[in-house]
């Protein structure tokens, strides 16, 4: 009993392992996602009949891909009566190998791609790019995002459908478009690591599913694109996020950087993230090429881990990083960010005043950063107010913790 | 290939330049238009006469009813529009690109059902 359930774990492990190679060849192949799923889906159910008797083949997902496909052109010999689909049918006799495409070929990247092209809808990209690269379901998803099942549902068939009638190719785009284009796949996975690193609500703090999925597509992207700066800049944030987040909660309440016990902090991760992040710094010395926000993001994130002791970080390096951050990216939130290491460098009083002049009052961390500063400078009833202020901006339930225990911890001017 | 509408919407207050004024954009679409068909992907293309030379029919009930102007009332409306061939949405995205800056208005990219 236990054996059977042990197997049919290992089978469903790496099926979801699978997924993305096995519906990307056959969207390559068929150019129809809904074959390419059907297909993989009843490949699935033929791994179940048979696994369980024959032993995994060597080759897993080698095996699933060739069943899926059989299964495919099965489906479409039956239905190829009709005219378009008998076409397609002659269509996949054709052997001749796919058009080269570009830099790199490989199914996975056309497809996210693919998932991630501006013609759909953001939120669409992120749900797309987890079901057919990441094979999470449908229910995992909307689980994740906090939306009803028939919600991400519907979201998902919408994109596949635009992607069908508007001829959303399937393709590596040319050299010049990859920059513009990488960057829209780069935000959906961060997008997807931030989703997971602190959920924007829910009853879980953090989703490691959606952290390790986000650093498993980095992964493969980085594959892909070795020579390419902001792919290993994102990987590098993220292992670098990643290796702090047990560290990062302690009895359910926020732990912030400078209070965490770094002892906790993964070794391993840091290492491999320091590595890009030093393989970055090189790339920039060599080509004078300026470095995208995630690479400077991964450089923070680098001195942050770099030393054992928060009171030993080198601030006036994060300033530098921040200033060059802003310079590549001049948003508020940059800003915000900036002003907390400037507190550490010129105090509290000057990060006050870069704070308050941004215009960021719906933000729960811009109120929690203002509270800080407040409580430090010793004005103990406004620091309570925004404390209020940023509990109310906040469905974390962790960070709502903190902050209750910060504002609790107030010294009272009044009392 | 695929064939996409590039639809461009205007509003009256486009209507109301000066000839003098849309002399230029004519010239750069009538160049683009041009190149459009040297490149083999044009299938028609034109501009629009304003909505108040619209007339509505609708023969829906059995019966025949005229009206005056057009069926829905909104602030922008059709102004002209161009179908083209396209390998796929990209390259149908450049080539609006390209037909945005030539007319000077934003362009709706529309594929066209399969037969």
């Amino acid at each position: 009993m236990t054996q059977s359930s042990d197997l049919r774990a290992e089978i469903d492990r790496i099926y979801r392992e699978e997924y993305g190679r096995v519906v990307a060849s056959l969207a390559r192949r068929f150019g129809d996602l809904d074959i390419a799923e059907d297909a993989a889906a009843e490949a699935l159910l033929i791994a179940i009949e048979r696994w369980p008797s024959d032993g995994i083949p060597p080759n897993p997902g080698g095996w699933l891909t060739t069943t899926a496909g059989n299964r495919a052109i099965d489906r479409i010999r039956r239905e190829s009566l009709r005219d378009t689909k008998h076409k397609a049918a002659m269509m996949i006799t054709d052997d001749t190998p796919h058009e080269p495409t570009g830099p790199v070929e490989d199914d996975r990247l056309r497809l996210v791609f693919t998932c991630c092209h501006p013609a759909l809808a953001p939120e669409a990209r992120v749900a797309l790019t987890l079901r057919l690269l990441g094979g999470l379901t449908v229910e995992e998803i909307a689980r994740a995002f906090l939306v009803p099942e028939t919600t991400m549902a519907q979201r998902i068939t919408r994109a596949k459908a635009k992607i069908k009638a508007a001829h959303i190719p399937y393709r590596v785009p040319e050299r010049d478009d990859v920059t513009d284009r990488l960057g829209a796949v780069l935000a959906v996975i961060y997008l997807v690591f931030n989703e997971g690193y602190l959920a924007g609500s829910g009853a879980d703090p953090v989703r490691t599913e959606l952290t390790a999925e986000a650093i498993r597509l980095g992964r493969i992207l980085r594959q892909f694109l070795p020579d390419e700066g902001e792919v290993a800049g994102l990987l590098a944030l993220m292992l670098l996020s990643e290796s702090r987040r047990t560290a990062r909660f302690a009895g359910g309440e926020l732990v912030t950087l400078d209070e965490q016990d770094r002892s906790g902090w993964d070794r391993t991760l840091i290492d491999e993230g320091h590595t890009l992040v030093r393989e970055c710094l090189a790339r920039v010395a060599a080509t004078s090429a300026r470095p995208g926000p995630y690479q400077i993001l991964a450089a923070i994130n680098a001195v942050h881990t770099d030393t054992n002791d928060a009171r030993d970080t080198d601030w006036s390096q994060v300033v530098a990083l921040y200033d060059q951050l802003y310079a590549v990216t001049p948003t508020p939130i940059v800003a915000l960010n900036r002003a907390v290491a400037v507190a550490e460098l010129d105090g509290p009083d000057v990060a006050l005043a870069i704070v308050d002049s941004l215009d960021l009052s719906g933000y729960h961390a811009w109120h929690a950063t203002r509270a800080d500063l407040l409580r430090r400078l010793g004005r103990s009833a406004e620091a309570r107010g925004e404390y209020d202020a940023a509990i109310a901006a906040t469905e974390n339930p962790a960070e709502t913790a903190y902050l209750a225990r910060r504002r609790a911890h107030l010294v009272d001017p009044g009392a | 290939m695929t064939q996409y509408l590039l639809a461009v919407h205007s509003s009256s207050s486009d209507y109301d330049r000066s000839f003098e004024e849309m002399q230029p954009v004519f010239e750069t679409v009538d160049r683009f238009n041009q190149k459009l068909v040297a490149d083999g992907i044009w299938v028609f293309g034109g501009g629009l006469e304003r909505i108040e030379a619209a007339t509505t029919v609708d023969g829906t009930d059995g019966k025949t009813l005229v009206t005056d102007g057009p069926y829905l009332e909104t602030k922008e409306y059709l102004g002209g529009f161009w179908v083209i061939e396209a390998a796929d949405l990209d390259a149908a995205h450049q080539i609006a690109l390209e037909a945005s800056s030539a007319c000077g208005g934003k362009v709706e990219v529309r594929p066209f059902q399969a037969e």
